[in-house]
């Protein structure tokens, strides 16, 4: 399945044969592209771990004043289409065109793909280790570093190759910053010339990047261990006191929050304030309807398919669990529109009844973030111990029963982590819901964008307020305190 | 292939099921989808591809809807993502008819085969500027015209026309969209008139005084008016819609139609095709009839401000009429050596 956007890719490839591929590639300009593209994603990725990291720690195991308030707000963000946030600060900040630009709106809106695993990886973690390394005499910062950090390595690596991974397939923010990557190219090559070759050379590049990413980082991953033997005790650790980095923790927080939400709302409060044109609120209320019922559908369907490969990932490692991986990786850093191009080529020759149904597009979904889930669900599975299964199993359990019984319920927490990126990031997706919603659906993010193109900011306004609202509820779900 | 389908319908059916139970709001839609899809013939709905915004076409959708009493669905996206979806869609589209924002786009689907003859007395109606001129297989629906629009508070001595960007007191000043289509149509209008020399000289001129490249006619607009750059080169209507958004006294940009021939002044047109696969339909045809109407052009005229390609309709407010532009002359089927230009465009570093 995840392999369907790569078959498509090689058929426009060289449906003219091999002439105008090599032309494509040989060019000075692809490398200068890929060098781009890649420092694009490689400081987008190390900002959104100091961050991600930084945030989880701060708001589960210390004392931070509101920090319940701050859980969620923390992930909201990803719900924010890049291309909102991306015009709402050139609005205000048009200097920051550039890379300086696209760097700071991708970082603003994919932190929480770190943030919401490693805060699902602190809590299902036993704090036990990090009192006996306190106990032993080591100062806080460092108990952090090499104990906290290693714990969570796992959850953090996955969302920082999401993070990387969609730096690279992102065209909102790099088109309107104008920042000349890859996915730049591939979007306006499409848009300007329907010459599908060059597009389709670059989106296999594209593709080729993701899978030595990934296959890069399994190999750094290695055969290192997670997991405890005995699950341990998850219990609510007693929180770390700030001490007088209380209101300086603070301080960081809020700024993470007012750069990645603040002001996006700011912007669109000056524009409801400033246009004309009014959203038709019953539209809205279908659009979020509508929204709400695809997100969900492909959460659930994502979670379904994503188990059994995560599970195979993290306890099987081999060839084929890497391969497959690495294929719906590859589906996450390709552009949505290639992606929603390969649908449409395969649905409607292969499946005709679905092709622009609900289904259709819910396997869109599937097709591009499954990687988003696999990352959940192999980072909580790791760090839950076989041998506990073995136990189960020595005691009569069947492979399946001890699964469900013991590995699924402490990996929980972080499937549902999977489940909600996935929910948040679908409420956004545009390129491919464009083409392959049924016809006369709308969600939020195809009136966003049908009103933004059109210069009806104040009729946009409530839909990104929507967006963001609903973005509240998986996010308020996943990192209320457990009792 | 039969693995695929294997895969494809245990999802399509845990989708439909929870579908079913998860929202009744949403499901009228997905069962009308589903038979559009399906067998638009049987149910005689209409479908449409519209690359035209829904809040600009939807309300003149519902007036053929009330004279003609044909049921229709449309689909809304942008012109270059739908075509792009029509040629992957091949002869097996469901779409009836595609309502293009530019003649690209439909020139695209033409040279592919997957337009289908419109009558020569419809395509006629239209005046000759605004149809091909070797096919009667696509037609304009509406006129626009490249403008230069520039910051009131900016810019002190406003240009008369796009050569005059090349000089050094608007360095840095100018903001232009190589990526896009009607950039790109300008170009290949000045390759036609002017020649391919001069072309490439006022793009190396105009690199070399420092123009500064963005992703859309929107963006430049928005960034003019906010004051973020200077002077920038866009389609009228634009301009219109966002004067009609915040009003007089919001608004921070004017307009200049390049005359006396200069390329910056070329007129272009949307345009709309009927599918292979909708020629059987009968409302396709009523449909392109109906746009060309008098009712329907003089909807375009009032509503966004864009110039009627029928002769007799009224031009729209605001801007100089049709007959007063003066830009490069030149036909609208002498655009379709696009690949020229892009080839131009690449050489002097603004494609890849």
């Amino acid at each position: 399945m995840a392999l369907l956007p790569l078959a498509y890719l090689v058929v426009r490839a060289t449906e003219r044969g091999w002439a105008p591929v090599r032309a494509t590639l040989w060019r000075d300009r692809t490398l200068e592209l890929v060098g781009r593209s890649l420092w694009l994603a490689a400081t987008v990725t190390a900002a959104c771990l100091v961050i991600g990291i930084g945030a989880a720690w701060l708001v589960s195991r210390t004392d931070l004043p509101g920090r319940r308030v701050w859980r969620v707000a923390l992930g909201m963000p990803l719900a924010l289409p890049s291309y909102v946030a991306a015009w709402a600060w050139l609005a205000r900040y048009p200097s920051l065109a550039g890379f300086r630009g696209a760097w700071l709106v991708l970082t603003s809106v994919s932190f929480p793909y770190v943030y919401l695993p490693v805060l699902a990886a602190l809590r299902r973690s036993d704090p036990a280790l990090e009192e006996v390394a306190r106990s032993l005499g080591r100062r806080p910062m460092r108990v952090f570093l090499s104990v906290t950090v290693r714990q969570v390595r796992i959850a953090a690596t996955g969302g920082a190759l999401l993070v990387g991974l969609y730096a690279l397939s992102d065209f909102g923010a790099v088109s309107i910053m104008r920042y000349q990557s890859l996915t730049h190219v591939i979007y306006i090559s499409y848009r300007a010339s329907f010459d599908r070759t060059p597009a389709a050379v670059l989106g296999l590049v594209l593709a080729a990047l993701a899978i030595v990413i990934v296959l890069v980082d399994a190999w750094t991953r290695g055969e290192s261990r997670t997991a405890k033997v005995g699950a341990g005790t998850p219990r609510a650790a007693p929180p770390v006191p700030l001490g007088r980095w209380r209101w300086p923790a603070v301080a960081a927080v809020a700024s993470v929050v007012g750069f990645s939400l603040g002001v996006p709302l700011w912007s669109l409060n000056h524009w409801l304030q400033r246009g004309r044109s009014r959203a038709d609120w019953s539209q809205v209320v279908d659009a979020t309807a509508s929204t709400l019922t695809v997100s969900a559908l492909a959460a659930v369907a994502t979670i379904a398919l994503a188990i059994p490969v995560g599970v195979l990932s993290a306890r099987y490692a081999g060839r084929l669990s890497r391969a497959v991986t690495a294929a719906a990786y590859a589906g996450h850093a390709l552009p949505g529109i290639v992606v929603a191009l390969a649908l449409v080529f395969f649905g409607i020759r292969l499946a005709t009844p679905l092709y622009q149904t609900t289904s259709m597009l819910v396997f869109a979904y599937v097709v591009l973030f499954l990687s988003l889930a696999i990352g959940a669900v192999h980072g909580s599975v790791s760090q839950a111990p076989p041998e506990l299964e073995d136990v189960a199993r020595s005691l009569g359990r069947t492979q399946i029963g001890a699964w469900r019984s013991i590995t699924l319920r402490l990996a929980a927490p972080g499937v549902g982590a999977g489940a909600a990126l996935v929910f948040l990031t679908v409420m956004k997706e545009l390129p491919a819901t464009l083409l392959l919603r049924p016809i006369g659906m709308d969600t939020l993010a195809t009136r966003l964008w049908s009103h933004t193109a059109n210069a009806s900011f104040a009729a946009a306004a409530p839909y990104a307020a929507a967006i963001i609202l609903l973005a509240a509820l998986p996010t308020a779900l996943l990192t209320r305190d457990r009792t | 292939m039969r693995r695929l389908l294997a895969l494809l319908l245990p999802l399509a059916l845990v989708a439909a099921a929870c579908g079913g139970d998860d929202d009744d709001g949403t499901a009228a839609p997905e069962t009308t989808s589903t038979t559009a899809a399906a067998a638009p013939e049987d149910a005689g709905e209409l479908v449409i591809y519209s690359g035209r915004d829904e809040a600009l076409v939807a309300p003149l959708i519902e007036q053929f809807e009330a004279s003609s009493g044909y049921d229709v669905s449309v689909r809304y996206g942008s012109s270059a993502e739908m075509g792009a979806a029509l040629l992957e869609e091949g002869a097996r589209s469901p779409a009836h008819v595609f309502l293009s924002q530019e003649v690209g786009a439909v020139g695209v689907l033409d040279k592919a085969g997957l337009l289908a003859e419109l009558p020569t007395e419809v395509v006629e109606r239209a005046d000759e500027r605004f149809r091909p001129a070797d096919s009667t297989n696509w037609v304009g629906i509406t006129g626009r015209s490249r403008v230069i629009v520039y910051n009131t508070d900016l810019v002190t001595e406003v240009p008369e026309g796009v050569l005059d960007l090349t000089d050094e007191r608007y360095r840095g000043q100018v903001a232009w969209v190589p990526g896009n289509a009607s950039f790109q149509a300008f170009i290949t209008g000045f390759r036609v008139s002017h020649g391919e020399d001069a072309a490439r000289e006022w793009l190396e001129a105009m690199i070399a005084n420092g123009a500064q490249e963005y992703s859309s006619n929107g963006d430049v607009l928005t960034a003019v008016d906010n004051g973020e750059i200077a002077i920038g080169l866009i389609n009228h209507y634009y301009w219109a819609r966002l004067l009609a958004e915040v009003g007089e006294d919001g608004i921070n940009s004017q307009l200049v139609f390049p005359t006396g021939g200069d390329p910056g002044g070329l007129v272009n047109a949307t345009a709309a095709g009927i599918l292979r696969g909708g020629a059987e339909h009968p409302g396709a045809l009523a449909f392109v009839e109906f746009l060309l109407s008098e009712e329907g052009q003089t909807y375009f005229v009032e509503e966004t401000q864009e110039y009627p390609v029928v002769p007799g309709i009224g031009d729209p407010d605001g801007v100089p009429p049709l007959d007063e532009l003066d830009g490069p002359a030149i036909d609208l089927t002498d655009l379709d050596s696009l690949e020229a230009s892009q080839a131009l465009l690449t050489e002097v570093g603004l494609l890849s």
